[in-house]
């Protein structure tokens, strides 16, 4: 501002586009003609929808009123959601027992964010899971402890969906990481079998896969025998998902070096060790972001249990809509499951950004 | 491992005897005969392409060979797996392009031998690496990622790596032709301490200077056979042989 006066040499004023918010907003939004051709069309569309719904979702809308209240109004009728939560959530879980999956559901969030931390990783943490799964398990199904039995076609609901969906992540990451080790080994029946069975998989949609575990399976199932509905679905998109990861790990084992493989072999490290300590870290690491994506997929790919009759979160909601008090309001309600899976989604998928950073050495 | 001799005092610590190697079609190497004795220093030199990599790279058995014996401190070198993680223990290996392991720290990569393949306890293990670190004057950077080192100072720590398996015999592959030249120095300053206390060592290198000071015997290699070999004095200043000759002649 005050510059001294020195008539020996001339002064510039400082760039003027460098400062202030205005001129963010020119060099951002407006600095070529299309640019900013794509900034009003986005703004005018905006003004468009965003009023309005912020009008129809907060200001005209119902909270937790009987269905009857939300006939008289233009807003969302968010009450279906906290008057039908119990349903929503926890679907057909007998009436009284409602704690046994809510704290099976509370205990296995404490021991996903518990785990988070990398320095937790310890010993400990290894026995905490087995211990933390057996538990719920057994609050699930109970018959110890006076808890009644409840039998798994009575599981449904957001717990359905959370276990589907973790064990579906949580076994298929491991046999995946096995398959693709087979399929690069040197050993032709094991390469084969790999090969086999991960094209044979990939080669099928999801709903097929499903389809042939609950209905084609059990006829090959000598009479009388049975197998758990939840656990054959289970078994599918365990099966389902490993055979994606297994191929997204290729990607990672190809990048490596051969120079790795020769330095941990000149050292005398034999072939289980070479792949634990040298080779997987390193691959499995540089393949986090896909993989990541193909966990996001798994879980939402969960909902598709419907169509073989299993009450995961989004078919008790749907079940909700066809009572007749609360018909009509299926917006509200999938915005809610909307919300629901995002959250779920959007921790994945950070959680999986700050991993990477964490793990980045300088390479 | 019925092919464990018991080792004689004067018995060669690496014997090679009519060994071949072909790539597919091609005939890589022919008719190899080697003995190298406890302490000795070999430096081996030759045109690219001639195969000297694929030589020292046989005696540990980063490359198979189809016909002859390869005998390591008297353990011959054949499809037993556990004869191979022997020798391989046994023999260290420093890399053109070092192979650190980038996701692990320099002291990790030091220990990962001794604690998997040697089963030393952690603590001592971390003891011997610092002991090595130290001596290739790198003590300070245990703690970094080798991502995070200068390529001289990645190849020290390479070198440390290997030492820190107590071999018996160290292979050097062009262990400085990655370096920029300022570089090349500290690497060779430490191979010539470690040839100093005599660590049997093969190099394959183009670094003359080192040869004539430190290498009791030096050898020319060419088209897949060694040539010529003998002690640096009449190797540089009386070569036998036509094609030594050229090669002397076009690289110093
Ligand atoms: N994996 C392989 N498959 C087929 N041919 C190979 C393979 N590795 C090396 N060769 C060939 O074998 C020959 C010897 O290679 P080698 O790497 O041993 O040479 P070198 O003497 O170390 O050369 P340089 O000084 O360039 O390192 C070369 O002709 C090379 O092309
Ligand atoms: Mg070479």
């Amino acid at each position: 501002m005050n510059q001294p006066n020195n008539p020996t040499r001339e002064y510039l004023a400082a760039p003027i586009s460098k400062v202030g918010p205005l001129a963010w907003v020119k060099k951002n939004l407006f600095n070529t003609w299309y640019n900013s051709l794509l900034t009003i069309l986005t703004l005018g569309a905006l003004a468009y929808i965003v009023p309005p719904f912020f009008k129809w979702a907060f200001i005209e809308s119902l909270w937790n009123s009987s269905s009857d209240a939300c006939r008289d109004i233009e807003g969302a009728c968010w009450s279906i959601v906290p008057q039908n939560i119990k349903f929503i959530i926890l679907g057909f879980f007998p009436e009284g027992q409602e704690w046994r999956p809510i704290l099976a559901m509370i205990l296995l969030l404490a021991l996903v964010i518990y785990s988070k931390e990398r320095s937790r990783w310890t010993k400990l943490l290894a026995w905490m899971w087995p211990i933390g799964l057996i538990i719920m398990g057994t609050l699930m199904y109970g018959g110890v402890f006076g808890m009644p039995v409840v039998e798994t076609d009575q599981w449904s609901g957001l717990p359905l969906t959370m276990m589907l969906s973790f064990f579906g992540m949580v076994m298929a990451y491991p046999l995946g990481v096995l398959l693709a080790l087979g399929r690069q080994s040197k050993m032709p029946a094991i390469k084969t079998l790999s090969v086999v069975y991960i094209e044979m998989i990939r080669g099928v949609p999801l709903i097929s896969l499903l389809f042939m575990s609950s209905i084609m399976f059990p006829l090959f199932l000598p009479d009388g025998m049975t197998i758990n509905k939840v656990l054959r679905a289970q078994v599918a998109i365990i099966m389902f998902t490993a055979a994606y990861i297994a191929e997204v790990v290729r990607g990672g084992l190809q990048a490596m070096q051969r120079g790795q493989y020769e330095a941990a072999d000149s050292l005398g490290l034999n072939y289980p060790q070479t792949m634990r300590l040298i080779i997987l870290p390193q691959a499995l690491k540089i393949v986090i972001p896909p993989t990541v994506g193909i966990l996001l997929s798994a879980f939402k790919d969960t909902s598709l249990v419907v169509i073989i009759a299993l009450y995961d979160v989004l078919k008790t909601t749907k079940v909700t809509l066809q009572n007749p008090h609360w018909t009509g309001y299926s917006t509200e309600a999938y915005l809610f499951l909307a919300l629901l899976y995002f959250i779920c989604c959007y921790a994945m998928s950070s959680y999986s950004r700050r991993l990477e950073k964490e793990l980045h050495t300088g390479h | 491992m019925t092919d464990t001799q018991p080792k004689k005092a004067n018995d060669p610590i690496i014997k090679i005897v009519g060994m071949h190697k072909w790539y597919g079609e091609f005939h890589v190497l022919s008719d190899i005969n080697l003995e190298v004795q406890q302490g000795e220093k070999i430096v081996i030199c030759g045109p690219s392409g001639s195969g000297k990599s694929t030589m020292i790279r046989c005696i540990n058995r980063l490359e198979e060979h189809q016909q002859g014996q390869i005998i390591v401190n008297g353990t011959e070198l054949t499809n037993d797996l556990k004869n191979i993680e022997k020798v391989r223990a046994e023999v260290g290996m420093v890399f053109q392009h070092f192979n650190l392991f980038p996701h692990l720290t320099i002291l990790e990569n030091l220990t990962l031998g001794p604690i998997w393949v040697r089963k030393t306890p952690k603590k001592k293990a971390e003891e011997i690496a610092m002991m090595y670190l130290e001596k290739v004057h790198i003590a300070e950077q245990a703690k970094k990622f080798p991502g995070q080192l200068s390529g001289g100072q990645q190849q020290r720590v390479a070198i440390a790596r290997s030492l820190c398996m107590a071999p018996e015999v160290m292979l050097f592959d062009e262990p400085t032709s990655a370096l920029d030249p300022e570089m090349i120095k500290e690497v060779l300053d430490v191979m010539i301490d470690l040839a100093k206390e005599g660590m049997t060592m093969l190099v394959v290198t183009h670094e003359m200077g080192f040869a004539k000071s430190v290498a009791d015997r030096v050898m020319f290699m060419d088209a897949g056979q060694i040539v010529e070999q003998n002690n640096p004095h009449d190797f540089f200043d009386n070569p036998q042989h036509e094609r030594t000759q050229l090669f002397l002649s076009q690289i110093l």
